[in-house]
């Protein structure tokens, strides 16, 4: 190992002199700036995003902030945003799942039948509804990889084709009312954590953050490489601690949080470990930046493929089980409308490139309380859903010019 | 036709023996025999559309050939897709880098072979990067950038760092200077050197002969998709680019010819 300048003793990857490096905290946040100024915004705009949209909904009607209505919108941020995080998936290596609306639609309908009409437990038919999401996921995955078939056609003819299963499945009576009273309805509509339990769960986050980045920072400083400084970590996790802490406070004035959520945000987290911090996740990410780089450097493509649309339609079929509890039935309307749509809208508002190879599992959480944002404000207002439909779908072109200008910018400050 | 003076006395590492590849009507190789021994240079010239990248393509895996048996430490193995060749120890660098620009440079270094797959080990691979690099003396500022923002010369560097990880037997080079500054190309020049002393084999594409005689032991040519002979290094420039073009008198012949013809008249003008 040579240093360039051999008598000052510097860091393994500080021994570059054309390189400025500076640490401290100011540094980081001059660096957070000079990242936003070439256009590597990350979940800046869909922030800013969201607090414009909450001060004009909570100025036009002070009840849209209140902690009731916002404990209402979690409940359904939950079910479209499983939903987008499966749509995350097949973005992160370029292709899309068109049908995830009816899969939802179709899981809930299996749910229906074999719990009400059948009389299974209800923990096997939820078991059958995400096994058959999975199945339908592997047959996108093979006409994908062997027929070569474009996800966006497969996924097309799936949308009509997993409807018509729905409606077969479903009959003359149109729909299934789920049991009031069941955990399942109660999981869907009601349960709420311990107010105790949010309080202590809402720690959770700033303490793994801290706890992580102490010991990536000592085995960074024990391998002779430059590492954060302490106060920029802690002042990280104290901020991450006192955002969710707020949370928890103002949703506990109402209701709490409620369960449902939990698990939302519980697979968004998972989602996002195994992302960035797993093999299979550094894959999908190169499989979506440069196919042909990944293939060369010895990755099983195909498996990366199949894994994403399994993912996919498992989640959706999952988020389909989710929505059935939370309107306890199984109908034929469930899964179409806008469903599709406002999941995919969610992946792409959150920050998730329709082009592959850059997005984040929290983009789908981000994402879906912005969609469900303007959907519960709009309601509130008495509009009618014609003018959600034109407002999401304005919100949704913003998003997505505001990605391709900021990847114009990145392209020419050397960003990728 | 002269023969290397200093033949390896060993079993060739690589063996091709009979190598066709066909892309529908268009035979971009026939009959290919090439040996690599171990601790040797070989360079593999020829003109554009000689078929050297199509050769290299079906070492690592990417081509399946058409016909013809591969030998690798003596055994006949198929190379059916990239991991295979990885497999086996045969590293290759590509001509069009196949890096993922959208990763950064640790990433793209340990892409297919991350340490410990359910919770990457981030800290131990930046250190490897870093001596790679280092070994390398690669001029690379910051191993946490993304390879969009690197320059042609540095994402050569990444890609051949990258070769080195895994302790290659056999190292397929395609046009690895080409994009390289002055001092790079030295620094990979010595780099294969200090390669083929470790006892691996390389084989190196070149257009470049001055980079071919400074560190080739053997120089293979192809011409249309044939071998068209061996040389030493110290083979003249005539027989290599008759050997290249397929003829004794060829464009760069007759322009050598017309600047010497030109230099005489010049010379032998009254001033």
């Amino acid at each position: 190992m040579t240093n360039i300048e051999p008598s000052t003793p510097s860091k393994l990857d500080r021994s570059d002199v054309r390189v400025k490096h500076d640490g401290g905290f100011s540094a980081s946040i001059r660096s957070f700036f000079e990242r936003v100024r070439s256009g590597d915004l990350g979940s800046l705009p869909v922030v800013v995003g969201l607090v414009i949209i909450w001060s004009v909904f909570g100025f036009l009607n002070p009840i849209f902030l209140s902690s009731n209505n916002l404990v209402n919108l979690l409940f359904d941020c939950s079910t479209v945003g499983v939903i987008a995080l499966g749509i995350v998936c097949v973005l992160m290596v370029g292709e899309i799942d068109l049908s995830v609306g009816s899969i939802s639609g179709f899981a809930s309908a299996i749910l229906g039948t074999l719990w009400v009409n059948h009389g299974w437990p209800v923990a096997l038919a939820i078991l059958a509804a995400i096994v058959f999401g999975a199945v339908i996921g592997s047959v996108y995955a093979l006409l994908f990889n062997r027929l070569g078939m474009p996800s966006f056609v497969s996924t097309l003819a799936g949308l009509l084709a997993i409807l018509g299963m729905q409606l077969y499945v479903l009959g003359s009576t149109g729909s299934i009312n789920l049991p009031y009273g069941s955990p399942m309805v109660d999981f869907g509509q009601t349960l709420v954590m311990p107010h105790w339990l949010s309080y202590a769960l809402g720690l959770l986050p700033g303490i793994v953050i801290f706890v992580t980045g102490m010991r990536t920072v000592s085995r960074r400083q024990s391998a002779n490489l430059s590492a954060p400084s302490l106060a920029s970590l802690l002042i990280k996790a104290v901020a991450i601690t006192a955002l969710a802490e707020f949370v928890v406070f103002y949703m506990n004035r109402d209701r709490g949080i409620p369960w449902m959520f939990a698990l939302f945000v519980v697979l968004v987290m998972a989602m996002n470990y195994a992302l960035t911090r797993t093999k299979w996740g550094r894959s999908m990410t190169a499989v979506g930046g440069n196919r042909e780089a990944a293939r060369r450097a010895g990755i099983n493509v195909r498996f990366i493929y199949s894994s994403a649309f399994v993912l996919c339609a498992g989640l959706a079929a999952a988020g389909g089980v989710m929505a059935a509890a939370r309107l306890a039935s199984s109908s034929q309307q469930a899964g179409t409308g806008d469903v599709n749509l406002n999941a995919i809208a969610s992946a792409v508002i959150g920050g998730t490139s329709l082009f592959g190879g850059r997005g984040s599992a929290y983009s789908a959480l981000l994402g879906i309380i912005v969609i469900q944002s303007i959907a519960s404000g709009l309601t509130m207002l008495d509009l009618s859903s014609s003018l959600r439909y034109m407002i999401t779908g304005a919100v949704l072109a913003i998003a997505v010019i505001v990605d391709s200008l900021a990847r114009k910018s990145r392209v020419s400050h050397g960003r990728a | 036709m002269t023969t290397s003076q200093k033949r390896p006395p060993a079993d060739p590492v690589l063996s091709l023996k009979g190598i066709s590849k066909n892309f529908g009507a268009v035979s971009a190789l026939t009959d290919i025999d090439l040996d690599v021994h171990a601790g040797e240079v070989v360079a593999l010239v020829g003109d554009n559309g000689a078929g050297k990248s199509t050769l290299v393509k079906i070492l690592s895996g990417v081509f399946q050939p058409t016909s013809g048996v591969i030998r690798f430490n003596g055994e006949n193995v198929s190379l059916s897709g990239p991991s295979d060749a990885l497999k086996l120890g045969i590293a290759t660098v590509f001509q069009d880098l196949a890096l993922c620009e959208n990763l950064d440079v640790v990433a793209n270094i340990f892409l297919g072979r991350e340490l410990n797959a359910a919770r990457l080990d981030e800290v131990s691979m930046e250190v490897r990067s870093w001596k790679l690099l280092n070994e390398l003396s690669a001029r690379i500022p910051n191993v946490r950038d993304v390879v969009a923002s690197l320059s042609g010369g540095q994402r050569q560097t990444v890609a051949i760092a990258r070769s080195l990880l895994l302790e290659p037997k056999l190292i397929l080079l395609d046009e690895p200077t080409a994009a390289l500054g002055v001092a790079q190309t030295a620094e990979v020049l010595n780099l294969i050197e200090r390669v083929r002393d470790r006892g691996l084999a390389v084989v190196m594409i070149s257009h470049n002969m001055e980079d071919v005689r400074a560190v080739a032991d053997r120089v293979v040519v192809l011409r249309l998709g044939r071998n068209n002979g061996i040389f030493a290094p110290d083979a003249s420039n005539t027989e290599l680019i008759s050997a290249i073009t397929g003829a004794e008198s060829n464009s760069v012949s007759r322009r050598a010819d017309r600047k010497k013809g030109d230099q005489i008249q010049a010379s032998g003008k009254p001033s």
